[in-house]
């Protein structure tokens, strides 16, 4: 069974390390907060100037000066921070954030990705991501595997324009969890019940396929 | 000299068409509203609006994309915005999208006397096309020019008759930036306090930054996207 979007952002908790400062994209990133294990010390980082993100607000406790990089309105936790924009980008570029998870529409076999741009029909902007993407020690992706039409997500070589180049590290999604190293994709999980082949076909480069291929642990 | 202006209308007296604007604010969080309102009352166009985003539809800098003062957009994202995505696929208006630490950084470089400065960002996108490419620790890295603004429009929460302003929450994002960044910099706070209230240890904006400020009015503080955790 393919993974739902809950099961994606639960999957992704795991790789959380206590310490880590941690920042969460719009979407299915958002949702990884509410797996992140109690038992360790996480910081998320919200690139509009916090660090400390804490849970959503109970109503009437919200406050519109209080909000998350994908405009929600949210809490502080306790030894929280403020700072400007420049200054969170600061920290962003010089690598201080262990980790960046985030959405994209296409990624490469070499780590490339493409999440901000589709010429002539889409016109969004990359916002914060070719920062995080190029400053961030680690960078996972989540994603679907492929588009709705049917198509693989997971190329040799990007179509859309670039967001970044060897940036990204490990992908998620509701098939497989994939490592991008030197040597190239390695398939690491599979979700359950969710066969070998019918990763390989639905994942257009070429994957480095280990003896064992266990099933994702939800 | 003083620098209290009475309201918004006061303080952008010299504001004439084709100015260039930084205007603070993410989202509709910290954005200046009176500011907003009062260009677009005044009816000047052809402006060129720096800011993170575009506002919504029919709030934030979405006013004056409505009335078409906005020639030209430099921002990082403006996907809240339908209107704007269509003027743009139409021609209408012009957009820079700048990676959003690229924009700060332009912005911080432009109030600290920095002309330009290379950045790993974007040097392996479409970002890179044009700009000169220089490799430094093993990265590419591109070279990005600073931003002074002729106005830059800021909102903070309290301020006082010297221009010290301090912020609150995540509404501070890009005003203080673009506070250092502006020619000429107006902030509109939610309330003036006295000089001397603000401990100096807790102003974010020094005064010499601030040339006009005045006590805005009627804030509604839009929430863009209300969530919340259900009790119990």
């Amino acid at each position: 069974m393919a993974l739902t979007r809950e099961q994606m952002a639960q999957r992704i908790a795991k790789e959380i390390q206590n310490g880590f400062y941690v920042n969460l994209g719009i979407g299915i990133p958002t949702l990884v907060a509410n797996y992140i294990p109690t038992n360790i010390t996480v910081t998320l980082q919200s690139e509009n100037g916090l660090l400390g993100i804490g849970r959503f607000p109970y109503q009437g406790e919200e406050d519109p000066d209080l909000i998350n990089a994908g405009k929600e309105t949210i809490t502080t936790n306790i030894g929280a921070s403020f700072f400007s924009s420049a200054e969170s980008f600061a920290m962003i570029r010089a690598g201080k954030v262990d980790l960046s998870i985030l959405g994209a529409m296409e990624v490469s076999e070499t780590g490339d990705i493409a999440n901000w741009i589709i010429p002539g029909k889409v016109v969004k902007g990359m916002g914060g991501a070719m920062d995080l993407l190029t400053g961030t020690k680690r960078v996972i992706v989540v994603m679907q595997h492929k588009s709705k039409d049917g198509k693989s997500k997971i190329l040799k070589k990007c179509t859309l324009p670039l967001s970044a180049s060897n940036a990204v590290h490990l992908i998620v999604t509701e098939l497989a969890v994939l490592e991008i190293t030197e040597k190239g994709m390695h398939l690491l999980e599979r979700a359950p019940g969710v066969s070998i082949d019918e990763i390989v076909k639905a994942t257009e480069c070429g994957l480095i396929i280990g003896d064992n291929v266990p099933e994702m642990k939800i | 000299m003083t620098k209290l202006f009475n309201n918004a209308n006061e303080a952008i007296f010299d504001i004439n068409d084709g100015a260039t604007l930084a205007l603070g604010g993410f989202g509709l969080c910290g954005i200046p509203e009176n500011l907003i309102s009062a260009l677009r009352d005044k009816g000047i166009k052809n402006l060129t609006c720096i800011s993170n985003n575009a506002g919504v539809d029919n709030f934030g800098i979405g006013l004056l994309l409505q009335t078409r003062q906005v020639n030209k957009m430099v921002s990082s994202y403006v996907g809240e915005n339908k209107l704007f995505e269509l003027l743009v696929l139409s021609g209408e208006l012009n957009l820079e999208l700048v990676p959003q630490g690229t924009l700060a950084e332009r912005l911080r470089a432009g109030g600290a006397g920095i002309p330009a400065f290379y950045t790993p960002t974007g040097a392996s996108t479409i970002i890179a096309n044009n700009k000169e490419i220089k490799w430094y620790n093993g990265k590419p890295c591109i070279l990005e020019n600073a931003i002074i603004p002729d106005f830059s429009l800021v909102k903070a929460y309290k301020g006082d008759a010297m221009g010290n302003l301090l912020y609150r929450k995540t509404a501070r994002n890009f005003n203080p930036v673009m506070a250092t960044a502006g020619k000429i910099t107006i902030a509109e706070v939610e309330e003036i306090v006295p000089v001397g209230s603000i401990d100096p240890d807790m102003v974010h904006t020094p005064g010499i930054y601030v040339h006009r400020i005045f006590q805005g009015k009627n804030y509604e503080k839009r929430i863009e996207k209300l969530t919340i955790t259900k009790r119990g």
